[in-house]
């Protein structure tokens, strides 16, 4: 399942010079068939231009929708690309009923996005790697208790378990913090909710690797359980865990657009593309569809260029799965 | 078989004595139940009375029985926010949520199995293509925002179907029934629709892909030698042999429209118990999501359950090799 991967592999021919690692990942299976994907190569041009401007979101805002003084309330409602009646200043995509310029709440509000998303597949990541491995490798009671309790969460739909998380952490954290809390709260309750998938695959792929030869060396020359999990066979079941995380990067941005549109995610004070959507939703009726539409469709593109750049990965990891 | 039975009905007692648990911990340690209900003004004899009258000063593991015995027999306690008996606000909600699961998952079966088996009997037609290139914005367009495009399409632009709520309801003893007025049944269509889309996209693309794989096989162009039509072909002989994985599927997605109704409910303001559980999470109203908790924990289990021994009956090989 891991032949493919372009890094941990040396090549195996010693003749002449050795090709530099650049010339080697340019000459590799998976750059190859990204170049032969125009899928591949148009979501990866819109999810990168997504991500940096989101990191950058400073930038190229034109205002800061989080500093009140940089507000005009005059501005409130302005069409996107039409002068306001009042100021006379225009707006790319419109003003919201706070007169906060659309565009640049949505380049923050994509940072939250990202920054959740990113962070809560890290931590699901992190999670399943670790609970995989021990499964897979130790085995007996371990296995049975790990796999038994991510089979009981699998009975129930991820955005279910992280609603219930995310009541449940709410609950306790103190009133005066909610807010404060709720970004992180969110976080634990989407990764929560999505470690299973890593920890099954990363489970089966130990149990293939844990039969080989180079674990059984390993074993001889005396090194422990940890050393042998940690360095020999983590770097060998990584490449269907990369292909996962991207999907479950894709679907962690819409599971937390969701709950936030829901009113159980991102507070008003940090809004995330969920909340802009939540917010715009409520103009929809008086006409005022730039409010809703931006933000909506981002949250489309990024959903689904990261999607599809997963789906992209796995065909070009593991050609058997197509 | 029966060990299979006996073993599956094991396995669903586990989790449901886990979700009870969490819903039970919820309680226990999420605030102090005794703060909760007496005021600021209070004596610390109250405090120790009112423990000992609520069973507070007992062990865990006796309250958590108690818990489930009370639980058992259908009583959550009062929800913090509307102070009413919690089985009583579910009975109330439970006809909204289960008449449009009833008619989305209905829409989504249907549809599903019928558009999966047309891709793959056209698979390279023109308009076999355009509803697969579609159902791939299907799958990956959040439910809410398909909710938001159809509220805006058919309610706002063409103001032909309500955006919002059940319309007028019929009261058939303690079942408030929005299928007998014609505004009961327009305000379901959009609300089934956009909680089963995804469904049906997904049973479709499941439906073709096995039609794909059983089509491939010998005893189709066996079939297809002895000069049966192509009807009966496709119908009697490779439909049939991609029921068992579809079924599979229908049964968890059938949870999955419950669990997703939370979505649907909240865009229409539909008055069911995904509603009802989103604004328990908003106020923390630990009542109500305990007794949500546990009542899906119990949907889920039985819709696993049935699933399961479904399995056994439609393929005949898992009877014997169900380990």
């Amino acid at each position: 399942m891991t032949d493919l991967t372009p890094t941990d592999q040396t090549s195996a021919d010693d003749q002449g010079p050795a090709p530099s690692r650049l010339h080697q990942a340019l000459d590799s299976d998976l750059a190859y068939s990204f170049r032969r994907s125009p899928v591949a190569m148009v979501s990866a041009a819109v999810s990168l231009t997504l991500i940096l401007a989101a990191v950058f979101a400073p930038l190229f805002a034109t205002t800061n929708p989080f500093d009140p003084a940089s507000l005009n309330l005059m501005n409130g409602f302005t069409p996107p690309l039409q002068p306001n009646a009042f100021t006379g200043e225009s707006f790319a995509m419109g003003t919201d009923d706070q007169g906060r310029d659309v565009y640049s709440t949505i380049l923050y509000g994509m940072r939250i996005s990202l920054f959740v998303g990113a962070a809560a597949v890290l931590f699901a990541m992190a999670l399943g790697i670790v609970l995989g491995l021990l499964a897979g490798y130790l085995g007996g009671w371990v296995e049975t208790l790990i796999m038994r309790v991510a089979d009981i969460q699998l009975t129930f739909p991820s955005i279910l378990v992280a609603m219930l998380i995310f009541g449940i952490a709410k609950g306790v954290t103190p009133v005066e913090y909610r807010d404060q809390m709720a970004i992180w709260v969110l976080i634990l309750a989407i990764g929560l909710s999505d470690w299973v998938q890593f920890a099954r695959v990363v489970r089966g792929a130990t149990l293939v690797e844990k039969s080989k030869d180079y674990v059984d060396a390993a074993r001889l020359i005396g090194r422990r359980a940890f050393p042998i999990m940690l360095r020999h066979i983590l770097p060998n079941v990584l490449s269907p865990v990369l292909v996962i995380a991207t999907i479950s990067l894709a679907l962690a941005i819409i599971a937390e657009a969701t709950l936030s549109f829901l009113g159980v995610g991102a507070p008003p004070t940090q809004p995330s593309l969920g909340t802009l959507i939540r917010i715009g939703q409520g103009f929809l009726f008086s006409g005022e569809w730039w409010i809703l539409f931006f933000p909506a469709s981002t949250l489309l593109a990024l959903a689904l260029s990261v999607n599809l750049l997963g789906d992209w990965l796995r065909d070009a990891l593991n050609p058997r799965l197509r | 078989m029966l060990t299979f039975i006996v073993r599956r009905l094991g396995q669903s007692l586990l989790v449901l004595l886990v979700a009870g648990a969490v819903a039970f911990s919820m309680f226990r340690f999420v605030g102090d139940p005794i703060d909760n209900m007496l005021g600021q003004e209070r004596t610390l004899e109250d405090v120790e009375r009112l423990r000992v009258q609520l069973g507070l000063d007992q062990p865990f593991p006796v309250q958590y029985f108690k818990y489930l015995q009370e639980a058992v027999q259908g009583n959550f306690g009062l929800s913090y926010r509307q102070g009413r008996e919690v089985s009583e606000i579910f009975l109330e909600r439970a006809p909204a949520t289960l008449e449009l699961a009833a008619i989305s998952a209905t829409f989504a079966v249907l549809l599903g199995i019928a558009l999966g088996v047309y891709t793959a009997i056209r698979r390279d037609g023109f308009v076999a293509n355009l509803i697969m290139s579609a159902s791939l914005i299907g799958v990956s367009l959040p439910t809410f925002l398909i909710g938001i495009l159809l509220i805006y399409l058919f309610s706002v632009e063409l103001g032909w179907l309500p955006s919002f709520g059940r319309g007028d309801v019929v009261n058939l003893g303690w079942w408030n029934t929005g299928l007998l007025t014609e505004s009961g049944l327009k305000a379901l269509i959009l609300p089934s629709i956009a909680l089963g889309l995804y469904q049906m996209t997904l049973i479709m693309r499941l439906v073709r892909s096995e039609m794909l794989e059983v089509l491939r096989q010998d005893y189709i162009r066996f079939a297809r030698a002895r000069g049966l039509s192509e009807r009966t072909i496709n119908f009697r002989h490779a439909l049939k042999n991609t029921m068992v994985p579809v079924v599979t599927i229908i049964g968890l997605q059938l949870g999955a429209i419950i669990a997703f109704a939370i979505i649907t409910e909240t865009v229409f303001q539909w008055p069911g118990l995904g509603l009802l559980f989103i604004n328990a999470i908003q106020f923390v109203d630990i009542p109500v999501m305990a007794a949500y908790l546990m009542m899906i924990s119990v949907m889920f289990v039985l819709i696993n359950l049935i699933v399961d021994i479904l399995y056994a009956f439609i393929d005949p090989r898992l009877r014997v090799s169900s380990k």
